[in-house]
């Protein structure tokens, strides 16, 4: 059989030849009951039962890795998938530029690499964590489908950082396989290493703003990572990413849908003052200010999931080779960074100021400059929707300095234009520029299921086109199967 | 021979990639939705021919570049992708670039069907006559997959090796039927139950030009004749003086075959386990049903909806696959085995069954649950109609408004050849 099809004869699909590998088999189907404990106790909450409209990958050709059928969460077929591989392949970036992209862990970056997989293989089951109430309040069929696909992915990817590891790290990958399904989003004593996975998902607002924003560091983690010297991380990386855009989609179109129908109920009441917030939260819709809210909050916290501005573990991951920049090969450069400088904000004179640093030590902020840059694009798009529907009001990204924990601005307190301000001035507006406990139990207080087919909780408008050219009276979940 | 093929199916159309129609002059344009497409770029490095761009703005698909390859239609995570326009001049990389939503279809003056129909002469005659029996425009059933349509054509087709066949028919019946396994290799060919796939005979008429393209329904589910064995079964009857019959049931294991396809947009098996699936058939028209039984065994087990079969032949030794079909259980597959040419009995044929099962018929046909798929020899669905009319009557029914309710909703289909 092709390396292109995924291998269902054995109990893990995978396209990596696993039913030779008996070594690493084995300790896949060791590991693999305590990976379904995890999903039962940690994944979706309810629903495990349900007929779910799903899309599996059978193999990662382009023509048939999106196989969409129903199936029960817990007999979903995570499997290990990696893209095919570029026969002669060489690294293109640090001290091993133009060597052969190496098929086993380099011996002397082998702490590193294992780090690095481990970080970003943290942060897979950490989001289904985060999200797993989520489907009591789906506000439409489509939507709870859109989330267990994101969750099953997640899953899945959780998948292809253990397989990395219990492949290539012998005991230490086997425990710290171990360690990833003890650790536990939110847990005082166990917690996701990164902060903002530990942060809760509590309303769909949350949610979608989640996807967009900070499943997109993941999406600008993974595309630095597929640039890695070592193949086997970079083809699992590849294929991590074909997935990856989904989640944006989820993100970036259910934001879109919910700024869409606040518009179309503020028409339809004639509201034209998008700052009444009485108003239109009277019509039963988030309005724009506490969308623009909600986005502060989230594009914050995923900023600091980047670092800090000025690294020297990134600087040695770069040199290493281990990981690259975003789009690594199509920046024209000498791609080893010895002699070059990277225009990095900083605090001057207490004002953001861009400094000349050297590049190697500012591949953080090129990457998070590159994510601001992505993510910016999806704003534009939500204030065409805005601008369509004839309301005076436009999103934007704060300031990177805004609301920082991390780098650079984490000792400070910036407002969304980038202004520092002190203490008293930061409380006092506080609540204008980030979500209140108010805002939030009014997006709650919309949270009501809405579970019957072809129907949309009133906050938020229709997709356009359902996924996989289904129609929109579509049961995307069958919710009593 | 099954002619079968895809029909117009809204915004998915495909009228394969044969030269376009000289009367017409359309051609079917490839278009990104901007509304929709988040610029992932998934598809732009799925290309394999580099045919999408992409600026600060829009991604784009160069006309003058695309050559329906199809690859980049799968990886989409939005469906942005998945949109085209007939255009007699195409829309420019510059102009689509500027776009903040896609243009309306422009009025050819042309119905669409018919324009889908006329474009690929082989294909589309063959199209025309399978469906003419549905009585209107066919729909796919609300819960069947999306297929995938036209990835190989006679230009580019996939290229199959032979993994098995071998006689499914009596040696002494007077129907010689094939099954036949086809293996894809190292290409993906992905199938939906109910598509069809097309066979290009080797070899030139007597004119110089190529040989027809025969269309074939696949027997085998999408997972394989063989689970994830990407490979795909047909059924082949030999008619006498048939060039491509003939030259199917002559293969033996390891010759190659030039397929294309697949075909197929409406007559697909619902993936919905709650939905009721009336097969009836003679021949290999039972090609698809087999399919359709395969796949609910495989990803359907225990499902709630009703799998019923009416299958008529001559003779058992004539009925395709009958000794495995006795084989499957009464749980999975309700089965009604119909014989006209069984010595000392009278002549049986499919809707005289059905008229035997009135009652339990009658309770079906007013679930919205319930799918009904014809698939046989040209005519038979006159036959399955009436006597669906008539069960209708006795019941106080209106097959008058019932059939065209469940056409409308994706629930009745003939492909009859």
């Amino acid at each position: 059989m092709s390396n292109l099809n995924v291998n269902y004869d054995t109990s893990i699909p995978n396209n990596v030849g696993l039913a030779d590998d008996k070594r690493v088999l084995k300790a896949l189907e060791q590991w693999h009951p305590g990976y379904l404990d995890w999903w039962k106790t940690m994944g979706p909450d309810g629903f495990q039962e349900s007929m779910v409209y799903l899309r599996t990958a059978v193999s990662v050709d382009p023509k048939g890795w999106a196989q969409f059928g129903y199936v029960k969460m817990p007999e979903y077929r995570w499997g290990v998938l990696l893209a095919p591989k570029e026969e002669g392949r060489t690294i293109a970036f640090g001290n091993h530029k133009g060597e052969s992209a190496w098929q086993e862990v380099p011996g002397e970056y082998r702490a590193m690499l294992r780090r690095l997989i481990v970080i970003q293989g943290d942060t897979e089951p950490a989001s289904v964590e985060q999200q797993r109430h989520l489907g009591a309040t789906a506000p439409s069929l489509y939507d709870m489908r859109n989330l267990f696909q994101v969750n099953v992915e997640e899953a899945r990817h959780l998948w292809a950082m253990v397989y990395l590891l219990q492949k290539y790290f012998g005991k230490d990958g086997r425990e710290e396989s171990a360690e990833l399904l003890r650790r536990r989003s939110g847990d005082m004593d166990k917690p996701r290493m990164l902060g903002a996975f530990n942060e809760a998902t509590p309303d769909w607002l949350s949610f979608f703003m989640f996807t967009y924003f900070t499943d997109r560091d993941g999406k600008m983690q993974l595309e630095s990572l597929a640039q890695s010297g070592f193949d086997p991380l970079s083809r699992t990386c590849r294929f991590m990413l074909t997935e990856e855009a989904h989640h944006m989609f989820v993100g970036e179109s259910g934001i879109s849908r919910v700024v869409q129908r606040t518009c179309e109920k503020m028409n339809e009441a004639g509201i034209t003052d998008p700052y009444d917030i009485e108003a239109v939260r009277a019509l039963g819709v988030v309005d724009l200010p506490t969308i623009q809210k909600k986005a502060n909050l989230h594009y914050s916290l995923s900023l600091d999931l980047f670092g800090s501005e000025i690294s020297t573990n990134a600087a040695n991951a770069f040199s290493a080779g281990l990981k690259g920049r975003y789009n690594e090969t199509k920046i024209d450069d000498d791609h080893v960074l010895t002699d070059s400088t990277y225009p990095v904000l900083k605090l001057v004179d207490g004002k953001p100021t861009l400094v000349d640093e050297p590049a190697l030590t500012a591949i953080n902020m090129r990457l998070r400059d590159d994510y601001s840059a992505d993510a910016g694009k999806g704003v534009e798009r939500w204030n065409k929707v805005i601008a369509k529907a004839g309301v005076d009001f436009k999103l934007e990204l704060p300031h990177v300095a805004f609301h920082r924990a991390i780098g650079e601005f984490g000792g400070i307190n910036a407002t969304p234009d980038g202004a520092v301000v002190d203490d008293a001035t930061w409380k006092q507006h506080r609540d204008e520029w980030l979500p209140s406990k108010a805002d939030g139990d009014y997006i709650a207080s919309l949270m009501i299921p809405c579970h019957r087919k072809g129907e949309y909780a009133d906050w938020i408008a229709a997709p356009r086109v359902p996924i996989d050219n289904k129609p929109g009276d579509f049961e995307f979940v069958q919710i009593a199967a | 021979m099954q002619g079968r093929g895809h029909d117009a199916r809204g915004r998915c159309i495909d009228f394969g990639h044969g030269p376009p129609n000289p009367m017409t002059k359309a051609i079917r344009q490839h278009l990104i939705d901007p509304e929709i497409c988040i610029r992932c770029y998934t598809c732009e490095d799925a290309c394999p021919i580099d045919a999408i761009t992409h600026d600060d703005n829009n991604v784009v698909v160069d006309a003058g570049k695309c050559d329906y390859t199809m690859d980049c239609i799968a990886p989409c995570p939005t469906g942005a992708i998945d949109n085209w326009r007939f255009v007699t001049e195409a829309y420019s990389v510059e102009e689509q670039l500027s776009w903040d939503e896609l243009p309306e279809q422009e009025d050819l003056g042309d119905d669409e069907s018919t324009l889908g129909e006329a474009i690929e002469d082989d294909i589309g005659a063959l199209i025309a006559t399978a469906h003419a029996g549905t009585g209107g425009r066919p729909v796919a059933p609300a819960s069947a997959s999306n297929p995938s349509i036209n990835l190989f054509s006679r230009a580019h087709p996939a290229v199959a090796t032979v993994q098995g066949a071998y006689r499914i028919t009596e040696e002494d019946a007077g129907s010689d039927v094939r099954h036949i396994i086809l293996g894809f290799g190292e290409t993906s060919f992905p199938v939906l139950e109910g598509q069809s796939v097309g066979i290009v005979p080797p070899g030139t008429r007597e004119d110089g030009r190529p040989h027809d393209i025969r269309l074939y329904s696949v027997a085998s589910a999408r997972d394989g004749e063989k689970r994830n064995g990407n490979n795909i079964a047909l059924t082949v009857k030999r008619e006498d003086k048939g060039l491509c019959s003939n030259y199917l049931c002559d293969l033996q294991r390891g010759d190659k075959v030039n397929v294309t396809g697949p075909f197929g947009s409406t007559f697909l098996m619902p993936n919905d386990p709650n939905c009721h699936v009336i097969m009836i058939c003679t021949g290999t028209g039972s090609a698809p049903f087999r399919a359709f039984t395969e796949r609910r065994r495989r990803a359907m087990p225990g499902a709630d909806g009703k799998l019923v079969l009416y299958f008529g032949a001559r003779s058992p030794g004539e009925l395709p696959y009958f000794g495995p079909l006795k084989k499957v259980p009464p749980e999975l597959l309700e089965q009604h085995l119909v014989y006209s040419r069984l010595p000392n009995a009278p002549k049986e044929y499919v809707q005289d069954r059905m008229r035997k099962h009135a009652d339990d018929l009658s309770e079906l046909l007013c679930s919205e649950q319930t799918h009904i798929f014809i698939c046989g020899l040209k005519g038979m669905e006159s036959g399955v109609d009436e006597a669906l009319a008539d069960i209708c009557r006795a019941h106080a029914l209106a097959w008058g408004e019932i059939k065209p309710t469940m056409r409308e909703q994706g629930r009745y289909h003939v492909e009859t050849y």
